[in-house]
């Protein structure tokens, strides 16, 4: 039962930048969490105080309830993914993934046996002889996952691990991560700014901020309930809609709880229609541009001084400098008051 | 590969080059020329006139005990000192890495040895080492060492190997601390995380990464202990006692200067030309193509 707990965890760094400012999450066995955030939120950091390799400010992390925060990271049986892959430049891909198991004097044939079916599973057999630098990044990339695997961690940590690959790498490195996790059943923590590639992983979704936690939940939770303004416009590409109440008609606003400062709504929950049929409980939405991107277009459109995003399915005829009726289903309206937090 | 200029001119671009050429031809080409012509050349007992013998000298020279003495004495002392010197600075080194306060200062004091001449670096051990006066041959010999590097040739040797490590520690230790800095970190964190101890992580991960480092600073440092240990092995042992610490260049020295022996002092420089030139391409071959990792 490898659980992860941190408790209040805070990070100052001798500098005096606060780069964690008191983060909580309790991740289960087996839990694939996602710490997603904007550059410089703390992630990073985070993570690699529940490597070891950053002391604690305060607070503590505790894996399967035993508090580490005084453990060094050989003593934690974590693997770690670095960005970078830090792979040993000097060890041939099979040293590379044997070397933290001879460090833990597991003997010979079985390390062997361990590296041989680990690279298997990777596809990596017929490079084991390779040196790092004669890989390509995504071999790269596989023979850090290997190193990581063949330990058998209690924990794998993945820091960015795939924002050095191209786009379709990626995607395809995504399902591969998501089913290998599945199928080891390791408890992971996993980093990365990317917002699609959290909502796709993820079992727990942590949205950060600043050093601070905005929001934990199932990915599709925070995504249809999103806590605070924040979370509404990082998760969801393209992001939510945002308008402030002073800026939409009485109509709309005889809706909104009280205390509302903003109002939000997805790209594809705003119905619209021609401007013609302009109703008491429409939005007058200006076209500025359209972007098809096949399956489906966006429409960035402005009301009053505010742009907004529209999600049309398919090809539209609807072209730049067209207006529209813009309609929103009450239950699919996201409120928020004056501090960006959600109301109702 | 950087794009070619094309001179229109024929004539341009050896004018160019002449300055240079002309300065490599007067300072190098030309007293090498001579000392190869000197090797050739045997003086009479009064200095009148000399006769071309071909390879005599040479022959004389390596067939003479005291040569071959002064070889051994050349290879002792280089590999002590070179072996010294790196190892010292590669500790020094690894040490700064984790100073954290005032690391500057630190490397500063580290360095100014480097400014040091040799020969003021070699008096400043002899008096050290003095038996009579110096310091701390006086805690050796509290010690129960029985100190005296005026009679004993080893102690003579240490001393000189001691004197000429010391002063090459510096230049080591910036190589090393830049070779340091050059690695990743991650690749440490990787290696801590892989369950690597402190050492172990020294042995497997550090020591190989720093290879082109320690490569280019062993042909260094051999170059340094033979060529340019002079003034410390001159102020400190002069050779001495006996020919304990008469290394090859101090002997070109001690017979051509000294003894006047012009013709064996002149092979004995080409000698040792053939032997910088041995050295100074094998460092070539692998600085040209330094290990490259990543
Ligand atoms: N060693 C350090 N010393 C001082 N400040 C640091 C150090 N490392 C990170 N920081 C600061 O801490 C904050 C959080 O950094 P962190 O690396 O955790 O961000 P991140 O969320 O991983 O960002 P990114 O997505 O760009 O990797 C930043 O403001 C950063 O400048
Ligand atoms: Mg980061």
């Amino acid at each position: 039962m490898a659980t992860v707990d941190l408790k209040d965890v805070r990070k100052t760094y001798p500098s005096g930048v606060e780069a964690v400012k008191g983060v909580s999450i309790a991740i289960h066995d087996k839990a694939l969490c996602v710490l997603v955030g904007p550059s410089g939120c703390g992630k990073s950091t985070l993570l690699r105080m529940i490597a070891g390799l950053e002391a604690i400010t305060d607070g503590a992390i505790a894996i399967e309830g035993k508090v580490v925060n005084a453990i060094g990271p050989a003593e934690r049986d974590i693997a770690m993914v670095f960005q970078n892959y830090a792979l040993y430049p000097h060890m041939s891909v099979y040293d590379n993934m044997a070397y933290g198991l001879r460090n833990r004097g597991t003997p010979r044939d079985e390390i062997d046996r361990r590296v041989r079916a680990t690279a298997k599973t990777l596809e990596l057999d017929h490079l084991l002889k390779r040196q790092p630098r004669e890989l390509s990044g995504g071999q790269r990339q596989r023979v850090a996952m290997g190193r990581a695997i063949v330990r058998n961690p209690k924990v794998f940590l993945f820091d960015e691990p795939l924002s050095n690959l191209d786009a379709k790498l990626r995607g395809q490195m995504r399902v591969e991560i998501k089913n290998l996790q599945r199928a080891l059943g390791v408890t992971s923590v996993y980093v990365t700014h990317d917002q699609l590639e959290a909502m796709t992983l993820a079992d727990v979704l942590v949205v950060m901020n600043a050093g601070v936690v905005e929001q934990i939940g199932a990915p599709l939770d925070v995504y249809e309930r999103p806590e605070t303004t924040f979370v509404a416009s990082f998760i969801g590409a393209p992001p939510m809609n945002l308008l402030p109440v002073a800026a939409l008609p009485s109509s709309i606003t005889s809706a909104a709880p009280a205390g509302a400062a903003t109002l939000g709504f997805r790209p594809e929950d705003g119905t619209f229609s021609d401007h013609s049929e302009q109703s008491q409980l429409s939005l007058a939405a200006e076209v500025e541009g359209v972007e098809p991107v096949g399956a489906e277009s966006f429409l960035y459109c402005r009301h009053a001084d505010n742009r907004l995003i529209l999600r049309a399915s398919g090809r539209t005829t609807v072209e730049p400098g067209a207006r529209l009726a813009v309609t929103i289903a009450p239950e699919k309206m996201h409120w928020f008051d004056g501090e960006g937090k959600r109301l109702s | 590969m950087t794009p070619r200029v094309v001179f229109p001119n024929k004539i341009l671009p050896y004018l160019l080059v002449a300055p240079q050429l002309a300065i490599t031809a007067i300072f190098f080409y030309w007293p090498a020329s001579q000392a190869l012509y000197q090797s050739m050349l045997r003086e009479d007992p009064f200095g009148l006139k000399s006769s071309f013998v071909w390879f005599a000298n040479f022959r004389k020279v390596l067939a003479d005990p005291n040569y071959l003495n002064s070889l051994k004495v050349t290879a002792i002392f280089s590999v002590s000192t070179a072996a010294v010197a790196m190892s010292v600075a590669l500790l020094l080194a690894v040490m700064a890495d984790k100073v954290v306060r005032s690391r500057g200062l630190y490397r500063t004091l580290l360095i100014w040895p480097y400014a040091v001449a040799p020969a003021i670096a070699g008096m400043l051990w002899l008096f050290l080492f003095n038996p009579s006066i110096g310091s701390l041959a006086y805690l050796l010999r509290a010690a129960g060492i029985a100190w005296d590097p005026l009679l004993n040739g080893t102690q003579a040797m240490v001393l000189v190997v001691a004197a000429a490590a010391w002063k090459q520690i510096s230049y080591n230790f910036l190589f090393f601390v830049a070779g340091l800095q050059a690695i990743p970190k991650t690749l440490i964190e990787a290696a801590a995380i892989d369950g690597a101890g402190e050492t172990k992580r020294f042995w497997t991960i550090v020591f190989p990464l720093l290879a082109p480092t320690t490569f280019f600073l062993l042909v260094v440092n051999t170059v340094y202990a033979f060529f340019d240990t002079f003034g410390i092995i001159h102020a400190v042992t002069g050779g001495g006692p006996g020919k304990a610490t008469e290394t090859l260049v101090y002997k070109v020295y001690n017979d051509g200067f000294v003894n006047l022996i012009l013709g064996d002092s002149a092979a004995q420089s080409v000698i040792l030309m053939v032997i910088v030139i041995a050295l100074t391409a094998v460092q070539f071959r692998y600085v040209e193509r330094k290990v490259h990792y990543g």
